[in-house]
Formats: structure tokens, C-alpha cells, sequence
């Protein structure tokens, strides 16, 4: 690994004017996606600035009709959570299907929704959940935070403190994972929201991205079958030697159906 | 350079690192526990697994400076003077491993697993060991040897 200085945040702000002194920074929460790029050598931060351990950045509750879940909370811990589990149980499953089980236990929710990996599970639950991203500056609606791979509203130096997810009548999740790594290769998230039905897919596309076909045939019946139908077009989605776009269109139909199946069980 | 007081198998240890010092470094080349294996060094085949505050964690995947005041196990901690750990017992009477590289990692993995669920299904042993792979593919007897552990430890 290259060089870099380590620096422990001591507070919000701390790791807010160290960010703005040093811009050559970067931020570490659980370092799961960051060390292992560090060590390929993919990366040559000046600082890393740790900002897992703030109190601050922690905590579960229901709040109103909003769940609300800390930005360094790790996924063992949304996934364990009686809380989480009670109140949206497709986030626990989804937190628990995450990596494997020492992943889990450091990964957490804000450093896998500010990376934004294409085929990370967490941002198919925001989108799809319509939650609310809260930094230290502002608050950004899913909608126009994810902005395709591993590109987000984010500015440099700007903190997700926590994700505000409005209570759905019931969600559920469904993906295929990678063998070996047990990333998304597709994942869709369905949430049957006061807003209406929203569906998101995660792993196929170059980012996170909503299904609108699904999303429309849903509206006219949240019913067995609804998605049968549905073409996928295979055109914007990734290929690589994992597998074609046209396997991934053909995975995204599949683990929709397996996620309406479970939504409506 | 990074001061940083942690403690190891119940000793407390102080040491001065480098910033980029992977956690399972300082504890293989500082501390002399080689217990702790390095297979793959791309956080997937879990050889480097110890408890961190009592939660499975793959070493090479994480500073010794984030380890800061943690309390960490390695597979060194694990038995009991001259009697081993009852996942180290079922490992052995279970022939549950070949060449042994993987060993330590599976058995730390393990024993995390037990804690969390006592009594694990074969679905959930394949779920909690996901992230510890064997080359030598002798996962029936290791599924076996945790099955074995969980009923000395009940």
C-alpha cells in the first residue's frame, strides 16, 4: 500500500475541517470497498479520515413514520436489528445478504451508499424505498442522489450522517448474487409505498436505477403475475465476463418476480 | 506513525506503526502471532479472520490503527492451556481440514457463528462460513465439525 497519514475524527465537524484541510483526503467509515483498493494500489489518498466510530453517525429508531438509521451503523447491526426488522424486514434481509459475515461486521450503510457500487445492495433500498440522504450540509432525496457508477450528489468533503426511510406498507428484495463475491449481478428492491409502487434495480445497469415498466404495470395491479409480461431491454445494461447484458435483462425479470412473489406472501 | 494500545489474547500490547499497517501485520510481524494466515489478501477467503470485540473480522482488511483500544482474539487464544477450544476439538475429530491453511480463519469464523446462532441448520453454517473458503474443498467434514461444536458447547 501507498503512504497515507491516518486520521481518527473526533466529532462531525472534525472530519468535516480535516476533509476541508486536506484535499487530497478521503473519508473511511467501514473501509471494506476503500482498504481493498488502497492495497490493488487504485487509489493514493493523502489522509484517510476515519469516521466509523462517531457517535454522531450511530443509532436506529422509528421516528414518526420514518425509519431512521445512522450513516456508520454496520450491516450486522441493521440486519440484527429488532427494530429494522420490525419496521422494514426487507432492509434486514437486505443487510444480511451483504459480503459475508466479517463484512458485515464492519461495512456499514453510509460508505456503501456514498460509494455507490453498481452492484451494491444498499442503494436498490433507498431508491426503491424513497428515502432521504442527510449530510452534514443538507438533505438529498434518493432520487437525485444516485448518479450512475459510483458517482453521487455528493460534494468533496460533504458526510452522509444518516438515511431517513419513510415506512412502507410492505417491501421486499431479491437478488442473484456474485458466487464468488456476493455482489448484486441483479437485485431488485420492490416497495409498496404511500406514494405507490416503486422498484428498483441493482447490479445490471451502470448504477442504481428505477424500473419504470415494472413501476407502471404494479400501478395497474400489485398481483401475481403483474411482471410477467415485461421485456427487459437489454441495451444500457453491463456486460463482462461475468455475464451479457442479455442474461442480466433476463436476471432483473427473474429476481422481480421472485421479490413480487415474496412481497405479496 | 500511529500510536496504538490494543489488546491481544488477553495481553495488552502498545506499539508505535505505520499509518498503513494492516492489522494482521502487526499481529504476525510485530507481535509474532502467525496463527493468523494470509491467503488471498483481497478480503475473500477469510484465512486472516480474529474477534475484534468479539465480532469476526478478516485482518487484512482493516488498519492496526482502527484496532485502537479493541480487545482482539486470534487462534493463538483459543485453547485453554493444554485444552482446546471445543471448536478446535471438533475440527480435529472431524478431520475437518487438509491442508490446514484455512484453519484458523475457519475455526475463528466458526466460533463467531456459534455465538450468534447455537444451533445452526446446515443452510445457515453454509451462510456464516461464506466468507472462509477452503482450496483443499473439504467443506462437508468442516459443516460436520460445527455441527459437532455446537453440541459440546450446548
Amino acid at each position: 500500500m501507498f503512504q497515507f497519514n491516518y486520521l481518527k475524527a473526533k466529532s462531525l465537524a472534525d472530519a468535516a475541517a480535516l476533509a476541508k484541510a486536506n484535499p487530497d483526503a478521503k473519508l473511511m467509515s467501514g473501509g471494506m470497498t476503500l482498504l481493498p483498493t488502497l492495497k490493488q494500489g487504485l487509489a493514493q489518498p493523502s489522509h484517510l479520515i476515519d469516521i466509523g466510530g462517531l457517535s454522531e453517525l450511530s443509532g436506529i429508531e422509528v421516528k414518526g413514520n420514518t425509519l431512521v438509521i445512522g450513516a456508520a451503523t454496520r450491516h450486522y447491526d441493521v440486519a440484527s436489528s429488532a427494530v429494522v426488522r420490525k419496521a422494514i424486514p426487507a432492509l434486514a434481509y437486505l443487510a444480511n445478504q451483504i459480503g459475508d459475515p466479517q463484512v458485515r461486521n464492519r461495512g456499514t450503510l453510509g460508505g456503501s451508499v456514498a460509494n455507490n457500487d453498481p452492484a451494491a445492495d444498499y442503494p436498490s433500498a433507498v431508491l426503491a424505498l424513497n428515502a432521504t440522504i442527510v449530510t452534514n450540509q443538507r438533505e438529498i432525496a434518493a432520487d437525485d442522489f444516485f448518479q450512475g457508477m459510483f458517482a453521487t450528489a455528493l460534494e468533496e468533503g460533504e458526510i452522509v450522517v444518516r438515511i431517513v426511510f419513510p415506512l412502507p406498507k410492505r417491501a421486499a428484495y431479491e437478488k442473484f448474487p456474485h458466487p464468488a463475491s456476493g455482489y448484486a449481478m441483479a437485485g431488485v428492491f420492490i416497495a409498496d409505498t404511500a406514494a405507490g409502487v416503486r422498484v428498483a434495480v441493482t447490479g445490471a445497469g451502470p448504477g442504481v436505477f428505477r424500473w419504470s415498466d415494472a413501476e407502471a404495470a404494479l400501478a395497474r395491479g400489485l398481483k401475481a403475475g403483474a411482471l410477467d409480461a415485461l421485456h427487459v431491454d437489454a441495451t444500457d445494461l453491463n456486460e463482462d465476463f461475468h455475464a451479457t447484458r442479455e442474461y442480466r435483462a433476463n436476471l432483473v425479470q427473474v429476481m422481480g418476480k421472485r421479490a413480487l412473489h415474496k412481497l405479496l406472501a | 506513525m500511529t500510536k496504538i494500545e490494543l489488546t491481544v489474547n488477553g495481553t495488552r500490547h502498545a506499539r508505535e506503526v505505520e499509518d498503513r499497517t494492516l492489522l494482521v501485520d502487526l499481529l504476525r510481524d510485530h507481535l509474532g502471532l502467525t496463527g493468523t494466515h494470509v491467503g488471498c489478501d483481497t478480503s475473500q477467503c477469510g484465512c486472516c479472520t480474529v474477534h475484534l470485540d468479539g465480532r469476526a473480522v478478516k485482518s487484512c482488511t482493516m488498519l492496526a490503527a482502527q484496532a485502537d483500544g479493541a480487545s482482539i482474539v486470534t487462534i493463538e487464544g483459543m485453547a485453554k492451556g493444554d485444552k482446546l477450544h471445543p471448536v478446535q476439538q471438533a475440527f480435529t475429530d472431524c478431520h475437518a481440514l487438509q491442508c490446514g491453511f484455512c484453519t484458523p480463519g475457519m475455526i475463528m469464523a466458526t466460533a463467531a457463528l456459534l455465538k450468534d446462532n447455537p444451533n445452526p441448520t446446515d443452510e445457515e453454517i453454509y451462510h456464516g462460513l461464506e466468507g472462509n473458503l477452503c482450496r483443499c474443498t473439504g467443506y462437508i467434514n468442516i459443516v460436520k465439525a460445527v455441527k459437532q461444536a455446537a453440541q459440546t458447547m450446548k
